[in-house]
């Protein structure tokens, strides 16, 4: 992390891992390893983002900039672009590449206003029947103050929303770190691609392994927990196709991953560009609406305690009446001590 | 002399008989029966306790109009995920102390005769944590909502995404916020009221979005943990960050509510807040 801010040489870890199954059973620790070498080579600073993509992949970019309502943003970066025969509207998170830039960036975490600027791209597009393609690389949404006090919840639930019924085709690409709710804020798409060593998760192995293992030492263990490595992701469904990236990573050859990336976002837009409109929306909203794993039992399940469910009043007694016949009346005088049963989960 | 007894009794057990509760805010001693009269309102403080569905429903609705749809939907265990315990151990535990299927409680009732559909969250089955079944929970209680042309009231009490469903729980913030959508393209309203706590991917998806936001007082909402927001920033935090009045103050909370007030102001709503008749021809 600190290294990733600094800009210093990450750790010797930099060749491509070994594929997530070889074919004698790996331990624990290997496995944690090759994840967590994964991690930062989604992190390492020379990795390409949505500028040095454009680059290779456009043949013209028209940045626009501002929200609108109170400014720019420089981690979102958003506007036009030719990419191979297609005109789109293009959203992507900007890290920096040295400290000034990273200030000017915000170490590539959006505020409100940089959603809300990306709204408003989108939202031309769909208004001019351009289809929008989105670089997604963020260790997440600034969490700071000002970032709560502009509604960052409110813009991302709102972007997030928008993206489910925007009527054009979107590609979305996870590139690097598909941080969270940051991240989905700008990944609904018709098709989700990431590259090789991009990961996506809930929330970072740092803050995951802090909450549930008490400890962020825990970051390689969280991180191969939640699965997030592209070829995971892809096996979850929740990633379409997966681009490989050059030997080392694609910090390695910016030329040559934004020339894979570019042959599958074209692939993908000559694709949607052909279904009706209808039809596309309507895919879209299928496939998030059938994204989680339940089960339904259709029977009514019996209450653990209560007798078959009638009314909600019946219900509630039902489960006080069991508490207490559990223990035959101890309690004249109550627990003072006792914390609120409640207040503790 | 108080009488001692021994801890043999497990939570489950215990819940029910207490009598007793401190209030967390101003230590006051407070007999459970009148904390219940209180609707669990601290009656010297006016601190707000965290409410189990059941009594969060029986507080908002006309008595015996709940009437519950999907209680048979079951977390998986998607990623295999395992932690200090293994995830199914996990929702095992929070089964049994709760008596509920999952965090979240959605049906049809009535609130002064006026039919809705509301979905309750319950911060005690796993910190209200939003996995598959309550992200399909929501979704379709919008989409319930949305046939039945009544307005959707969503309760939140919520620490987030369920982070043994990994991703698959962020994806639920894309399901339930399509869903939402589509019942605002429809014309038919929603209301979101945010109880302690409404925090990360919960209040970044439906919980921030409803046509009218209310909020319990005092309560924690905000995105990012306090302590994640300050230990990366490195920033003081302002006085009440996070809270309903902070929301409130910069404007994306409509008004902060207090719960003896929540059933007389949702019924006043609702006396606006009709689905309009014009669309339902489109629809």
């Amino acid at each position: 992390m600190v290294d990733r801010i600094l800009g210093r040489t990450p750790k010797p870890v930099v060749e491509a891992p070994p594929a997530p199954t070889p074919t004698p059973a790996p331990s624990t620790e290997d496995r944690k390893a090759a994840v967590w070498a994964r991690v930062q080579l989604a992190r390492n600073l020379r990795r390409p983002r949505t500028n040095e993509l454009l680059a290779v992949m456009a043949d013209e970019v028209i940045e626009l900039h501002g929200d609108r309502l109170f400014g720019d943003d420089g981690a979102i970066v958003a506007g036009f672009a030719r990419i191979g025969s297609h005109r789109v509207a293009v959203i992507g998170q900007q890290k920096g590449t040295d400290t000034d830039e990273n200030i000017r960036r915000n170490f590539g975490m959006p505020h409100p206003e940089g959603y809300r600027k990306a709204m408003r791209v989108m939202e031309l597009a769909e208004r001019c029947g351009l289809p929008i393609v989105t670089l997604v690389d963020v260790p997440g949404a600034h969490p700071g103050p000002e970032s709560e006090e502009r509604g960052i919840a409110e813009a991302i639930a709102r972007s997030v929303g928008l993206m489910t019924r925007l009527r054009t085709p979107i590609v979305a690409v996870i590139t690097g770190e598909g941080g969270s709710g940051g991240a989905l804020a700008i990944a609904v798409g018709d098709v989700v691609l990431a590259l090789e060593n991009a990961v996506y998760s809930v929330i970072t192995p740092e803050g995951c392994a802090s909450i549930l293992w008490r400890t962020s030492d825990e970051a390689a263990t969280a991180a191969l927990a939640m699965k997030m490595t592209a070829a995971e992701q892809q096996g979850l469904g929740i990633v379409d196709q997966v681009i490989p990236e050059p030997e080392g990573g694609a910090h390695t050859d910016h030329e040559e991953t934004g020339r894979r990336l570019k042959a599958a976002i074209v692939h993908e837009l000559d694709r949607l560009v052909a279904i009706p409109v209808d039809q596309l929306v309507e895919q879209r909203y299928r496939r998030y609406r059938s994204l989680g794993a339940y089960t339904e039992v259709v029977t009514e399940i019996p209450a653990p305690t209560a007798p078959p469910r009638s009314g909600l009043a019946d219900r509630l007694r039902g489960f006080l009446e069991a508490g207490s016949r559990a223990i035959p009346a101890p309690l004249q005088v109550g627990r003072r001590d006792e914390p609120p049963a409640r207040e503790d989960v | 002399m108080p009488v001692k007894f021994p801890g043999f009794r497990s939570r489950r057990d215990a819940f029910p008989e207490k009598l007793w509760t401190r209030c967390p805010s101003c230590s006051e001693q407070l007999f459970n029966k009148a904390l219940e009269k209180s609707l669990h309102v601290c009656p010297s403080c006016g601190h707000h306790f965290r409410l189990t569905s059941a009594d969060r429903l029986e507080q908002l609705l006309d008595p015996g109009t709940f009437v519950e749809r999907d209680p048979g939907l079951l977390s998986q265990d998607p990623l295999g995920f395992v932690d200090q315990k293994p995830y199914p151990d996990r929702l095992a535990a929070a089964k049994l102390a709760t008596g509920l299927a999952d965090a979240a409680v959605w049906g049809f009732g009535e609130i002064e005769d006026q039919p809705v559909a509301i979905l309750v969250m319950d911060f005690g089955f796993m910190g209200g944590s939003m996995g598959a079944v309550v992200g399909e929970k929501v979704a379709r209680a919008a989409e319930g909502a949305l046939a039945a042309r009544v307005p959707l009231i969503i309760v939140s009490a919520s620490g987030g995404a369920r982070m043994q469903e990994g991703t698959m729980a962020l994806m639920q913030l894309a399901k339930t916020m399509a869903a939402i959508e589509r019942l605002r393209a429809a014309h038919v309203p929603f209301i979101s009221v945010m109880s302690d706590p409404t925090t990360g991917g919960v209040f970044a998806s439906y919980a921030a979005t409803g046509d009218v936001n209310l909020a319990e007082p005092n309560a924690l909402i905000g995105f990012a943990g306090a302590r994640v927001g300050a230990g990366t920033i490195g920033q003081e935090l302002p006085p009440g960050f996070q809270r309903s009045e902070f929301l409130f103050s910069h404007g994306f909370v409509d008004r902060v509510v207090a719960r003896a007030d929540l059933r007389r102001e949702l019924a006043g709503l609702l006396r606006y807040l009709h689905p309009s008749p014009t669309e339902a021809a489109h629809g």
